[in-house]
């Protein structure tokens, strides 16, 4: 299990072919209290770097892009009646999706961990 | 309005201050602003419905025009606005709105008589920081003979607001109890001069406080004291005018809306609005009397997406309008936005759509203010 970065914050944690996705605690604390997401349909067609799912704080809107190209097969059901999830438990209990991936190539063309960290300056 | 660089940015004398809080920084109106302190805006928003919410608006514009009289001084000021000045009492304080020739606003401000002993022609002015320049410029080439404009800048300017908020100040200045709404108190703290108003810009009750830039820091570290107060930054103020249905100038009013689209037609006294002598008279009371094209709405999207500045506003297969202000009201516990629609529209109930993100979200005309006004009068 290894989990990759984009530079737009979104994570991707990739188990065996799938890939769960959300954004970052940097992202989350950047943003402010969410407090509206719009997630896709099961079964959409993502693309790497198009627009996956929206997210709210108190002070702007987001597009959440998708890190990785692929076929959506889940989404977290309760992050829009409890966005605060999003603040909360960012990278745990308030991922967006899972991304069945098309390509395991395009892992290559994302940051790992330390690339990531060295990005925010954490 | 565009950002000026860093290095252009001016810095108010609590700056430092904002930044020992744990504030985040943004520029706003020109000024080095905090947008937030650590609790983020949804803590700081319902601290202030609940408690005291201290908030640094130094960066608004604070000048005196005084003449040897308050008729004089007064006159000079309904060239201006359309308010009743004349016949304010002393330490009594009205909002108004500068108006260009063709009745758009041109700024909204706070004028209030001065209650100081020989200070019976001076009226005390507080504008927007974005406009305070060019409001300078415009009142002191509109004075005449005999009446002088004083720019302050060696005061600062911070609000307390919240259902406790005159109790924190009473513990230092026990008469601001009985001071009502819209009506200010002077007051000497430990030799520090303190002219302090009860209005804000939340809804709640509470107070605006203008006192000496030097003297200010330790005030607020004072007040920080009280654990009932709590620093309260930008984002929050928006989401607290919002939900008290009060405009930003620049969004919800500018100089193509008039004070009757505003729907702040409860500003214009009914002498002013009899005999006129305002910028503009002629198209405010040709709308007084006739009723104005569109009109300045509550809006209450269903479900809870906000809609935002600029999103268009939709019914009958068309767009009647375009929301000014918007986002989520944190005490609503859902969106919240306002905007101008044709007057037809503009009944409470009425069903709209606003395009979202490309999407149509149902939404109804809603009366303002979502949260009631919890005013001392």
């Amino acid at each position: 299990m290894t989990t990759y970065y984009t530079k737009d914050h979104e994570y991707v944690r990739v188990e065996g072919d799938t890939g769960i996705v959300g954004i970052t605690d940097y992202a989350q604390s950047q943003l402010g209290d969410v407090v509206f997401v719009e997630l896709p349909e099961v079964g959409k067609a993502v693309k790497a770097g198009g627009e996956a799912a929206v997210v709210e704080s108190v002070k702007a809107a987001s597009d959440v892009y998708a890190p990785v190209s692929g076929e959506v097969v889940a989404v977290n059901d309760g992050l829009p009646d409890s966005p605060a999830t999003i603040n909360e438990d960012p990278e745990g209990q308030g991922w967006f999706m899972k991304i069945r991936l098309a390509d395991k190539g395009e892992l290559a063309g994302l940051m790992d961990e330390a690339a990531y960290k060295a990005m925010i300056g954490a | 309005m565009a950002e000026p660089a860093a290095g252009d940015l001016k810095y108010t004398p609590l700056d430092a201050w904002h930044v020992a809080q744990g504030a985040r920084m943004v520029p706003f109106a020109g000024y080095s602003m905090p947008v937030q302190y650590k609790d983020g805006i949804l803590t700081e928003h319902l601290w202030t419905r609940a408690h005291a919410g201290l908030f640094d608006v130094s960066h608004m514009g604070q000048c005196f025009v005084h003449s040897d009289s308050w008729e004089k001084t007064a006159a000079a000021l309904e060239a201006l606005v359309p308010a009743d000045i004349l016949n304010l009492k002393p330490g009594q304080q009205r909002y108004s709105q500068l108006l260009g020739a063709d009745g758009g606003i041109l700024d909204d401000l706070m004028i209030t008589r001065s209650a100081y002993e020989g200070h019976e022609g001076w009226a005390y002015l507080v504008v927007n920081a974005g406009c305070k320049d060019a409001d300078y410029a415009h009142i002191a080439a509109h004075l005449p003979a005999g009446v002088s404009l004083r720019v302050e800048a060696d005061l600062a300017l911070i609000a307390l607001q919240g259902p406790e908020a005159v109790e924190v100040i009473a513990t230092m200045v026990p008469a601001i109890r009985d001071v009502p709404f819209m009506n200010y108190h002077a007051a000497q703290l430990d030799g520090i001069w303190l002219h302090i108003s009860r209005s804000g810009y939340t809804g709640e009750d509470g107070v605006e406080i203008s006192i000496p830039a030097k003297d200010v820091v330790a005030f607020c570290d004072r007040l920080l004291q009280d654990p009932r107060v709590r620093p309260i930054g930008l984002g929050a103020r928006d989401s607290l005018r919002l939900e008290a249905g009060l405009c930003l100038y620049g969004h919800d009013i500018d100089t193509t809306t008039s004070p009757i689209e505003a729907d702040l037609k409860w500003s214009i006294q009914k002498r002013r609005r009899e005999q006129g002598g305002f910028p503009g008279a002629e198209r405010i009371r040709r709308e007084l009397a006739e009723g104005p094209t569109r009109l300045r709405v509550g809006l209450l999207p269903e479900g809870r997406q906000p809609a935002r500045e600029g999103v268009e506003i939709m019914a009958e297969g068309r767009r009647i309008g375009t929301v000014t202000s918007g986002g989520f009201g944190p005490s609503v516990n859902g969106p919240v936005a306002m905007g101008y629609v044709e007057a037809a529209f503009a009944k409470p109930g009425t069903p709209v759509s606003l395009i979202v993100r490309g999407k149509e979200l149902p939404a109804r005309i809603a009366p303002m203010p979502f949260v009631p006004h919890r005013y001392f009068r």
